[in-house]
């Protein structure tokens, strides 16, 4: 058995390594993208020659890497711990990734952007405060 | 600016539907209550003749190349919020798609998404 305290323990240290890892993986892809530059596509080669350049980048491949451990994570984390909980811990993430593009990216945030993100992280925490469940299970 | 949206809606609603496509496969395997290696395998193994999952893994594949087509055009600061859109797309689809009842206060929390969403459109320069 485990004891209460330790699955509290367990839990957070998962929610925060979701939080630690899915922005950053975003991050990274951002990184990567923008080391290749806006893409035109105008014949089937340039697709090609993009699809290379994408897999050719290492920080694509961090931010896949990383979004897969935010994946692992959240995959781990739902085996025990109740969706409604966990979800709205993760709607942080949202402010994260603006956090990390700020000050990583040195992306230009404006004072509204930064009240769409704080509004659209309170409206995911109240999106997962509700039942996790309403269907009739067969 | 037009490719870019179709690349947002992209995002949101390929990704979406893929969700709940592997959601509606994983329903008809019903819930896993065994988490030991073998077990999970053979979950997988069972998964994979889902027509519907293949579906899904397939739209969330599109999802991601057009996330990563938007970041080549975008800040990751926009394209980012602007993906919270799929809580919409999912309230509204789970709904309609997967029988699901939307709660009063889960379409409050959608709403408060959408103006979100709206101000980080608004917000850049």
């Amino acid at each position: 058995m485990t004891s209460s305290a330790g699955l509290h323990l367990k839990t957070f240290v998962l929610i925060f390594l979701m939080i630690l890892f899915g922005p950053l993986g975003n991050v990274s892809l951002s990184k990567g993208m923008k080391t290749i530059g806006a893409i035109s596509l105008h014949s089937a080669a340039d697709l090609w020659r993009i699809g290379v350049q994408i897999f050719q980048s290492p920080f694509i491949w961090l931010g896949v890497l990383l979004l897969l451990l935010f994946f692992v994570s959240y995959l781990l984390v739902l085996s025990w711990a109740d969706y409604s909980f966990v979800q709205p811990a993760g709607s942080i993430a949202y402010a994260v990734v603006a956090l990390w593009a700020h000050f990583l990216l040195h992306e230009p945030i404006s004072p509204t952007r930064w009240a769409g993100v704080c509004v659209i992280c309170l409206g995911v925490l109240i999106v997962g405060h509700t039942s996790p469940r309403t269907t009739e299970q067969k | 600016m037009a490719w870019e949206t179709v690349l947002l809606l992209l995002i949101v609603f390929a990704g979406t539907s893929g969700e709940l496509c592997v959601t509606r496969a994983m329903k008809t395997i019903g819930e896993v209550h065994d988490f030991r290696p073998s077990s999970l395998l053979r979950v997988m193994l069972r998964a994979i003749q889902v027509p519907w999952m293949w579906l899904g893994v397939a739209l969330m594949a599109v999802a991601f190349f057009s996330l990563l087509g938007a970041l080549s055009m975008e800040n990751v600061s926009f394209v980012v919020p602007v993906t919270a859109l799929s809580y919409a797309a999912g309230a509204l689809g789970g709904q309609v798609f997967l029988g699901e009842r939307v709660s009063r206060r889960r379409w409050l929390g959608v709403l408060l998404v959408c103006i979100g969403v709206t101000l980080v459109f608004l917000g850049r320069k």
